[in-house]
């Protein structure tokens, strides 16, 4: 059986008509940006050089195709059409006449629909696991460098434990359907998800205890908030039913921040070590305050240039990570269109037919390239500051 | 100086063991077991069969004593037949002998690893030296090749060798090893037919470029780019320093001044970089192995776990925990070696 086939330029401009609500989205941010770029402080300052602009365009890129994928996409993550198995990049579907931009894999799915999808499983987990980790690592640093001693002697070894663990096996032992039948996975999620609320209600009440009105509402609102993505992302209880993980899911995002948030401890609890023998400090030593205000809001503010750089690297080697669970099929199903998975499936197959591998290979190192130009970029910039 | 080396030797003793624990607990969960006896059984075991088969060869005792035979500070039981009463092997393909004795890791047995039906350190031992010699091609391209490319772009910084280069080692850097080798088996297997996309052959028939090529150039370009990264960083650090300048006044020319004075300087840090770069090559070994079909330590790693080989397992976690901790001490030493401004106390 014979199809139509689109030829080089047009499966090109057929894809660039396809981004038509990214590229929108992009010039809109662009011009809006370039023209107000001296009031937005350090992002404007990203405007200065050329990989700064490279850098942001790559993650915008990849966050709006994540935002507008159903409007992207042609078909479905998981619709086959049985008579384009393996079909070449170019194939037009007979049936609703669309092309298969990037081909079709072994069941017959689109490569190039299934790319978009798998942006928007990478797009939410990555940034939201480093987020987390984040927290974590920033809530149990700031103390070990502060304080130093005991607690800091006893967090790091924990730190080095967890980092003397190669990834992959840490990933090998976490994240199994095996685990998924035990209370684990929850427990840990229950540990983890629970220090955004310690970090948040610590942060306004050293703040504003000498203000409750102002400090009942704020903690009013993390609990309530908190409480509620809490309920939703550990028990799995939500009662606006709006917040709600799958078990793999859950597995897999408590594996990724149990294994970063290490890395981020040792980065604030080197920054503090630092900053915490400036005179500033010592200065609101001297007012007699708070410990913890201290921490919050007198060297916390000042070690942000380097954490928002750490953050950046962070989602790309959390991208990664999950590239290599997906490679391994450890927790996402097997039908998930996220480029670990895609890769996976097609290397395989890597010796008949190269185009299924592609697409995925390019996105996931497109997107990680933009990251680390970023913070290559923001570091540039924070060095010049 | 010697002080240091044994505090530190004693805490890596303490964290092996801690680390030996957590995952004993994580593959003797009730799940995992499971697994393992229907591994041993058929599919389509019952789940008396199932229970029965635990109980029998021992996986019913107690959490600590089973932690403490591995370890050798109890005696290893043999298993008791049902029906005769009788003391067998537990392990009949390893050759276990029926008697209690103490026999674990602290008297150098690693166990039997019930997926190879051997002796771990019979299946073990090989898979490291197959991994060895990657992991020396891996080394031997990778350092020279990021050290120059370091060198080179931090002799001038900002110029345009310095631009181009630092792109090419962030664009590295965003390559994972599932990345790479998916595109050079692409162009170097599929497309040019140069280069054979299966390490296979390397197992059994020896390392030829032919075989050999694709994994190691797959596992060294992403940590090039890392590598050159910090080299440069410490390059351009060096070159601003006063004794640079003062060699460039005293009439030196700049190649003179970069091989004699910079570069011995500039080094050191890389140096703890590479040795502190063994825990991403780990990751990198598995990958790489399993996408090649190279028999060697990562393999052995994913069959074990895949098959929650107990004993192999937890021989595979305490080799891969070592020889992190193990760098991460050399790094140390060497640091301290290298670099007269530091004394470690």
């Amino acid at each position: 059986m014979e199809f139509d086939t689109l030829g080089f330029f047009g499966i090109l401009f057929g894809t660039l008509a396809r981004f038509w609500p990214v590229w929108i989205a992009l010039a809109t941010i662009l011009v809006l940006s370039l023209r107000y770029r001296k009031y937005l402080g350090l992002y404007g300052h990203l405007f200065d050089s050329n990989v700064g602009i490279a850098g942001l365009m790559i993650c915008l890129f990849w966050l709006f195709t994540a935002v507008f994928a159903d409007v992207i996409t042609p078909f479905g993550a998981l619709e086959q059409v049985p008579v384009l198995r393996n079909s070449m990049p170019g194939t037009i579907d007979p049936e609703s006449g669309l092309p298969f931009l990037f081909g079709g894999d072994r069941l017959g799915r689109d490569v190039f629909s299934r790319m978009v999808f798998g942006s928007q499983i990478v797009l939410v987990i990555a940034p939201a696991a480093t987020l987390f980790a984040l927290m974590v690592g920033t809530t149990l640093g700031l103390p070990a460098g502060y304080y130093g001693g005991r607690i800091d002697n006893i967090l790091s070894f924990l730190a080095n434990l967890v980092l003397a663990f190669p990834v992959i096996l840490l990933f090998y032992l976490l994240v199994t359907p095996g685990i998924r039948e035990t209370a684990i996975p929850q427990w840990m999620a229950g540990v983890f998800f629970i220090f955004p609320m310690i970090f948040f209600s610590t942060l306004f009440y050293t703040r504003f205890s000498r203000r409750p009105g102002l400090l009942a509402v704020l903690l009013a609102a993390t609990f309530v908030l908190g409480g509620w993505i809490y309920a939703g992302l550990v028990f799995n209880a939500d009662p606006l039913g709006l917040v709600s993980i799958r078990p793999n899911e859950l597995n897999i995002f408590v594996a990724v921040v149990f294994a970063s948030s290490p890395g981020v401890f040792r980065i604030v609890r080197g920054l503090v070590m630092d900053i915490k023998t400036r005179d500033y400090v010592s200065a609101a030593q001297t007012r007699g305050e708070n410990p913890w205000y201290i921490m919050l809001w007198e060297v916390l503010p000042n070690a942000r240039g380097p954490l928002i750089v750490d953050v950046c690297l962070r989602i790309g080697y959390t991208t990664i990570l999950l590239g290599t669970l997906g490679y391994f099929g450890l927790g996402l199903a097997p039908e998930s269109p996220d480029w670990g998975t895609g890769i996976k499936e097609s290397s395989r197959l890597l010796r008949a037919y190269v185009h299924p591998a592609l697409p995925p290979v390019f996105a996931l190192m497109s997107f990680v390239l933009g990251l680390n130009l970023l913070a290559d970029a923001l570091r540039e910039q924070s060095l010049k500051d | 100086m010697l002080s240091f080396i044994f505090r530190r030797l004693g805490v890596m003793a303490l964290a092996m063991a801690c680390l030996s624990l957590v995952v004993f607990f994580l593959i003797n969960l009730e799940p995992n077991l499971k697994k393992l006896a229907i591994g041993q059984l058929t599919q389509r075991a019952s789940g008396a069969e199932i229970e029965s088969w635990l109980q029998d060869n021992g996986y019913r005792q107690n959490f600590f004593v089973r932690y403490g035979q591995w370890l050798g500070v109890l005696q290893k039981q043999p298993n008791i037949d049902r029906e005769t009463g009788e003391a067998t092997s537990r392990f009949s393909y390893c050759n276990e002998p029926a008697v209690p004795r103490y026999s674990g890791i602290l008297q150098g047995d690693f166990g039997c690893s019930t997926k190879f039906r051997q002796p771990v350190t019979a299946q073990l031992l090989p898979a490291l030296a197959a991994t060895g010699k990657l992991m020396f091609w891996v080394m031997a391209v990778m350092v020279p090749v990021s050290l120059v490319i370091g060198v080179l772009a931090g002799m001038r910084e900002g110029s345009r060798i310095d631009r181009g280069l630092s792109v090419a080692s962030i664009t590295t850097t965003a390559t994972p090893e599932y990345i790479s080798g998916v595109i050079f088996a692409v162009v170097f297997a599929s497309w040019l037919g140069w280069l054979n996309a299966s390490a296979a052959s390397a197992t059994n028939s020896g390392i030829t470029f032919y075989n050999f090529a694709l994994p190691v150039m797959t596992m060294a370009v992403y940590g090039t780019g890392y590598i050159a990264r910090m080299t440069r960083a410490s390059m351009v650090e060096v070159m601003t320093q006063q004794y640079i300048r003062t060699a460039r006044l005293k009439g030196l020319g700049f190649n003179a001044v970069v091989l004699k004075h910079a570069l011995r300087n500039a080094l050191i840090a890389p140096f703890t970089v590479i040795m502190l770069q063994f825990p991403w090559l780990l990751t990198g070994v598995v990958i790489v192995e399993v996408m090649f079909r190279y028999q060697g330590f990562g393999y052995t790693l994913v069959e074990a776990a895949a098959n929650n080989d107990i004993d192999l397992l937890l021989a595979c976690s305490l080799v891969s925990v070592f020889v992190v901790l193990s760098t991460q001490l050399i790094s140390d030493i060497g640091y301290a070696l290298l670099n007269p401004r530091i004394r470690v106390q």
